[in-house]
């Protein structure tokens, strides 16, 4: 297994990146991105990483030129955040419809206005329908694991579609953390090289992107879905296989205290973590409460969800977007349609919280969980959701 | 020039690779430049189209006209994706992954894909200096959508989101010189040329494949659906187009400006404009106004060729 080492997530990430000897890595400059991008700038500039840095003049190229480059074969990679990702979303959207295998590190920053720079996850709610594979990260170790998960699966003939990997920004981005690198035999081992299904080349020409009249735009749009579908067992067995090599088993679903109790947080990325501190805290005052944690958004992992929850009678859904004028957060609505027609059906309260880099600590949690069970005991009434934390 | 052509016209390969059946209107001499793109640069070649009339009347899912490698993802990006191509192509190949073929890369697009929402990604791709040809087939409005008019559309023309009313006489703005922007970007090769001319458009984009970095060719492309013009008028137009100086055709090399079809007298530009319906409603004062600066427009560029 490879060294253990101290470093800041995005450096990390780079280099899992380079170690996956990625051919193009198209990216725009945008905050807390920006040290993915850099170091990789330099690992090519070094001569460490040979491939096509290309420093684009807009997120909206940068996602196209990496349709281009993925369609000839190249294995390529982009980063963004926020506004990057708002603006590539037109492409964002054909990539997965071209079925080209993209890896893109989502760097989760709040979307505009006002301003921010701080981590939420408005950016990725966004383009929750974009057809790529979503994964959520929690720490550092998981990025750069995640970096050979995404190249492997989206790349695999059975899948070819582009996949997301998401983490926090600065509280992950730009924080130093001991992360186990792989060697190079394990990466040789994991991750093949990429046979693309189709190619743009003279020798076998192709039409890619052809324009759908009314009588095939459903039936490409049904294959489209069925592809997404399709991907889960090859994502499944991409962290299987992962587990056996480095030893860290990865779930679509995963809990942490779940089994039997009454109450579960579901979390989504580096909150994880904090709950999990609540939870030991609350476990100890004696409250029958564990954790859930969706790691796979898309494709929606519904038995493994189904499962974890089954019996559970309240879920706290954290939220860190907003639907304005809707029914909450993105993620508490679509647990909810999840569970509707379930028998036992649990409650769910949904908390939106830590909105643009606002702190979350385990007492917040803790006090959440509280205001759950006021609510669970009818003494308050039972809200479709709470913007936590708001100055009064 | 005229012996020239009737001999050379042989010469031109009778190989299709954007191939007969397309959908494209009758007369369309947009179709007839894709074809002769085609032709010149042959099938080592990757193209991205911008979304468009030529994007629409080859790739009606799940039939193709592109005999070649082909791809279409967005309206304004055809630059940047055939510059993710090359990139892609350039890294597979050095990193051994890929033999050297030589391969051609080719963004081709409207003037609304090209002079308006495309300009971006275009001198994007420009500046960061990728090998690779863009072909920009200037029909002078947004044709695919309806007519609508576009910052290539010359002055005076009615379209249907520039029409001439009472108050307006259509366009008025003056043509967006996409040449000259090209030029401005330090590029090693810049050309203008007209389907009416396939041998002269023909040899341009084969210089232009042949050259390395970035070569831009911008073809008038007459659209008779557009310019309300009799189907059977379309090379005859743009033969006057050229004739009257209205679009010059030259090219750029290095550094060096050529007038690759050097008219010995211009004729008059009221003999372009008088048959096309779209400049049906110009008064003589308009007319004289577009005369004037067709003729200094002319003027310049003569000057520069003279350096």
């Amino acid at each position: 297994m490879g060294e253990r080492v101290g470093i800041e997530v995005s450096l990390a990430a780079a280099e899992a990146v380079k170690m996956a000897n990625v051919d193009v890595i198209a990216a725009y400059p945008i905050t807390p991105q920006t040290h993915i991008v850099e170091h990789l700038s330099e690992l090519v500039a070094d001569g460490e990483l040979d491939a096509e840095f290309i420093p684009v003049e807009s997120e909206h190229s940068a996602m196209s030129v990496c349709c281009g480059s993925s369609a000839v074969g190249a294995r390529t990679f982009t980063c963004t955040s926020s506004q990057g990702l708002a603006l590539m979303n037109e492409i964002v959207f054909i990539a997965a419809s071209l079925r080209l295998p993209i890896v893109m590190i989502l760097a989760n920053r709040s979307m505009s206005g006002p301003l921010s720079i701080w981590n939420d996850h408005t950016d990725v709610m966004s383009i929750r329908d974009c057809g790529w594979i979503q994964v959520f990260t929690e720490n550092g170790q998981e990025v750069f694991d995640h970096v050979m998960f995404a190249f492997r699966v989206a790349e695999s003939a059975s899948v070819s579609l582009p996949i997301i990997i998401n983490l926090d920004g600065f509280v992950l981005t730009h924080v130093i953390e001991p992360i186990e690198f792989w060697d190079d035999e394990t990466v040789k081992k994991y991750l093949p090289d990429f046979k693309p299904v189709n190619q743009l080349h003279p020798d076998n020409p192709v039409t890619m992107g052809a324009f759908g009249l009314p009588s095939i735009f459903t039936e490409a749009k049904k294959a489209q879905n069925e592809a997404l579908i399709q991907a889960k067992p090859e994502i499944l067995k991409a962290w299987k296989e992962m587990g056996d090599l480095v030893g860290r088993h990865y779930q679509p679903v995963e809990t942490y205290h779940a089994e039997g109790s009454e109450t579960v947080f579901l979390t989504m990325g580096s909150f994880g973590e904090t709950v999990s501190v609540a939870v030991d805290e609350l476990r100890n005052q004696g409250k029958s409460v564990g954790q859930i944690k969706l790691r796979l958004w898309r494709p929606f992992p519904f038995d493994e969800f189904r499962e974890a929850v089954r019996g559970i009678k309240r879920i706290i859904v954290l939220d860190r977007a907003v639907s304005f004028g809707g029914p909450g957060g993105p993620v508490a609505s679509e647990i909810r349609s999840v569970l509707y027609q379930e028998e036992n059906m649990p409650t769910i309260t949904n908390f939106l919280c830590g909105f643009a880099g606002r702190d979350v600590t385990a007492q917040d949690y803790i006090a959440m969980y509280e205001q759950a069970e006021q609510m669970a005991q009818g003494r308050v009434r039972q809200e479709d959701y709470i913007i936590y934390g708001v100055r009064e | 020039m005229e012996q020239f052509n009737v001999y050379a016209a042989r010469l031109v390969t009778k190989k299709e690779y954007f191939t007969p059946g397309h959908r494209a209107c009758q007369g369309c001499a947009e179709a007839l430049a894709v074809r002769m793109v085609a032709k010149a640069l042959g099938k080592n070649v990757v193209v991205a189209s911008a979304t468009g009339c030529m994007e629409i009347v080859s790739s009606p899912l799940p039939f193709t006209n592109w005999a070649v490698p082909w791809i279409h993802v967005a309206f304004e990006n055809a630059a940047a994706v055939a510059s993710g191509a090359e990139a892609g192509t350039k890294a597979l190949v050095r990193k051994g992954k890929l033999p050297d073929k030589g391969t051609v890369f080719l963004g081709m697009g409207g003037d609304g894909a090209t002079t308006d929402i495309g300009l971006q990604a275009l001198s994007g791709a420009w500046e960061r200096g990728h090998d690779f040809v863009y072909v920009c087939y200037d029909n002078e409005a947004y044709m695919n959508t309806g007519i609508q008019r576009s910052s290539s559309t010359p002055f005076g023309a009615s379209t249907t989101t520039s029409p001439a009313g009472k108050v307006t006489p259509g366009q008025v703005t003056w043509k967006k010189n996409m040449a000259a922007i090209a030029i401005a970007h330090n590029i090693p090769y810049v050309a203008t040329a007209c389907s009416s001319y396939p041998l002269d458009l023909i040899q341009k984009v084969k210089k232009a494949a042949s050259i390395k970095g970035p070569a831009y060719v911008h073809v008038l492309s007459v659209c008779p659906t557009g310019w309300r013009l009799p189907t059977e008028k379309a090379i005859w137009i743009g033969r006057l187009a050229v004739e009257t100086g209205v679009f010059p055709l030259y090219e750029y090399e290095n550094g060096k400006y050529r007038m690759t079809y050097d008219v010995p007298e211009l004729r008059p530009v009221i003999d372009y404009l008088k048959p096309q319906g779209r400049f049906r409603h110009l008064t003589p004062e308009l007319i004289q106004s577009i005369q004037e600066r067709v003729t200094e427009e002319y003027n310049k560029l003569k000057a520069k060729t003279a350096l």
